[in-house]
């Protein structure tokens, strides 16, 4: 396994190297491909800087911090309530699933535990949190293999759950809706009749996402073995989510974990693949958007009624101590690592994002690949540029 | 001063009806009398927390080969992130000073954390085994004067970046790591923005407007607002 770290650097002298070897023997020259930081396939502003030879990647590598906002310091001068409103944008697309790890990291210090309702609504939101996220990169994702279609699917159907986000908690793409001990509100009336309408659409798009892309000739030519990564480097590099189960990795931390959410009343499967291809990382979410909308469904005929906020004191303080919580997020696992000294803020926060440790692999993964194929990686192993750069 | 404890609907986590988490942890006991066997001397200190989590600290010159027993003996074989802590308090509070008053007083005692520690900064890991899904947070110790640490990158090639990014943030020096290039700085920034005598600049230009409008809430009662300018005041 050390070999990794050796491969590593090999790619680089290999790339200083390409250079004089081509000359020698092709009479070519090596060439560097810079995409981004404004490009269509980076979600954002990721800038990849890529050493070619021919059509074939020698070496490349990300460039992050063209998003860099210092939200780790950012959190030591604020209070603990106000830092949800910071976490909410590290990844835009599913706002409410980052409020919830650090909203639970905080109640554990305090020794504070929602209400059963309370626990409920925030299960499943954040179900609808990463529905809204996956279905938008069910979309995107055709859209970076050159088909149209999907990509407007996706947007439409996104709305539906997106204006059932807004109606519960006042907000489209940061709620803000999460506090220690409970929740702002209690739900709208008739939004859980609602909900259950948009789950059954949403189960359609799943179906037609699957007709139009996964059962896709060319789709599947273009990803199936494309960006393998094996069991074993995707543990040592920390990749987490759907990255992480199709390599074959049997872990969902909404399972696993023993959390006070409410992901175990609800009977649902954790998908994974043995391939750890392109094909498998996409295929995986396709699954889990169809799991999470099974999982809202039957949470919602189950809330039980009661308060929504158990009893804090207006003037939050947490106790002395350090604590580390991390859920199964859209893109992967998500965790707070809070130190708090018994003050109205943090100390310190570490926040463990998911496409970090996702997107940390990518210059051992483009090594040796085709340029076309870059988009399909990057593509697949689905990362928001805020998530990366925090 | 600890939290005002509400009156009802608060339970504990570690004696919640729904989980069975007994307040004797036996599988971290066990796990943590196996680590403190196979570290012997290097393992300098240990928390653990029934039913939450383990805390370990080892000595700064067994770091890399301690990581590599936690890996290959203990099956710590998931990488979950690496970075630091600056357990000195910061000279600058909360950054909500108000310029026209003289500067107040502020305890900058060094206290570390859980599994204890003797120097200003700290590098923290944390490993997950992918089996059984239980965590372990590793510390170390780094020298105040010319802090480094050994390089995890042989261990955990996803290690990388993360050193990078605590290499800027902290100026912590990783032997082994030949690339601590910036990660997300400018080349030319100058100093280490999460140490903690590091000023949050927007701080220092502008006040923080929260010192001014503090205002009682609309509805709130006079008790609740006295309350919370006492404990502002402590």
């Amino acid at each position: 396994m050390t070999m990794l770290g050796d491969r590593q650097q090999l790619s680089y002298i290999a790339s200083q190297a390409a250079d004089a070897r081509l000359n020698l023997e092709l009479e070519t020259e090596g060439m560097t491909l810079n995409i981004g930081p404004q490009h269509p396939a980076t979600h954002g502003t990721l800038r990849i800087i890529a050493r070619l030879d021919g059509e074939q990647v020698v070496w490349a590598e990300p460039a992050c911090g063209y998003m860099h906002r210092g939200y780790e310091k950012l959190t030591e001068v604020r209070t603990f309530p106000q830092v949800t409103t910071l976490v909410n944008r590290i990844d835009w697309l599913g706002s409410f699933a980052n409020e919830v790890p650090f909203i639970l990291a905080a109640e554990k210090l305090m020794g504070v535990e929602a209400p059963t309702r309370a626990q409920y609504i925030r299960t499943i939101l954040f179900e609808l949190s990463r529905i809204a996220n996956v279905s938008l990169f069910l979309g995107d994702l055709g859209v970076q293999l050159g088909a149209i279609t999907p990509v407007f699917l996706a947007f439409r159907d996104r709305e539906y759950v997106l204006n059932l986000i807004e109606s519960a908690t006042g907000g489209r793409f940061h709620p803000n809706f999460d506090r220690i001990g409970g929740l702002k509100d209690d739900l709208p009336a008739g939004w859980i009749d609602e909900t259950r309408a948009v789950m059954k659409k949403l189960r359609g798009f799943c179906d037609q996402i699957e007709d139009l892309l996964f059962g896709n000739e060319i789709f599947q030519s273009r990803t199936r073995g494309i960006g393998v990564i094996p069991r074993d480097v995707a543990l040592q590099y920390g990749l987490s989510g759907a990255n992480l189960r199709a390599s074959g990795v049997d872990w969902d931390l909404r399972r696993d974990q023993n959390l006070p959410m409410v992901w175990n009343k609800a009977d649902w499967k954790v998908w994974t693949h043995p391939d750890g291809d392109s094909f498998a990382r996409c295929w995986v979410r396709l699954q889990e958007t169809r799991e999470s909308t099974k999982i809202v469904d039957q949470l919602l005929g189950a809330i039980p009624s009661g308060p929504v906020m158990a009893k804090v004191p207006k003037i939050i303080k947490v106790p002395e101590g350090e604590a580390w919580v991390s859920t199964e997020n859209p893109l992967g696992e998500m965790g707070y690592y809070v130190v708090s000294r018994g003050d109205l803020g943090p100390f310190r926060v570490k926040i463990r994002s998911a496409s970090f440790n996702n997107i940390s692999i990518t210059p051992w993964l483009l090594r040796g690949v085709y340029v076309p194929d870059i988009v399909t990686i990057l593509a697949s192993l689905y990362f928001i540029l805020g998530d990366i750069d925090r | 001063m600890p939290p005002k404890l509400p009156n009802v609907e608060v339970r504990q986590l570690s004696s919640s009806s729904e989980t069975t988490t007994p307040v004797v942890d036996l599988e971290r006991e066990q796990m943590l009398e196996a680590i403190k066997l196979s570290l012997g001397d290097a393992l300098v200190d240990s928390h653990l927390k029934p039913g939450d989590d383990l805390w370990i600290r080892v000595s700064p010159d067994s770091w890399l080969g301690s990581v590599q027993k936690l890996r290959d003996q203990h099956s710590f074989d998931y990488f979950g992130f690496l970075s630091a802590i600056d357990w000195m308090p910061s000279p600058y509070g909360r950054g909500e000073d108000d310029p026209t008053e003289p500067a107040p007083v502020r305890d900058m005692t060094i206290r570390s954390g859980y599994a204890g520690g003797d120097t200003r900064m700290q590098v923290f890991i944390r490993l997950v085994n992918s089996k059984t899904h239980f965590g372990i947070t590793v510390k170390v110790d780094v020298a105040d004067s010319a802090p480094s640490v050994e390089s995890l990158i042989t261990i955990f090639a996803g290690a990388n970046w993360h050193e990078r990014e605590t290499h800027e943030m902290f100026g912590i020096d990783f032997v082994g790591h030949n690339d601590l290039r910036n990660m997300y700085l400018p080349v030319d920034f100058e100093g280490h923005p999460l140490r903690k005598d590091f000023p949050l600049l927007a701080r220092m230009v502008k006040p923080w407007p929260g010192i001014i409008d503090v205002e009682p809430l609309p509805g709130g009662d006079e008790e609740d607002s006295a309350q919370s300018k006492n404990s502002d005041a402590s």
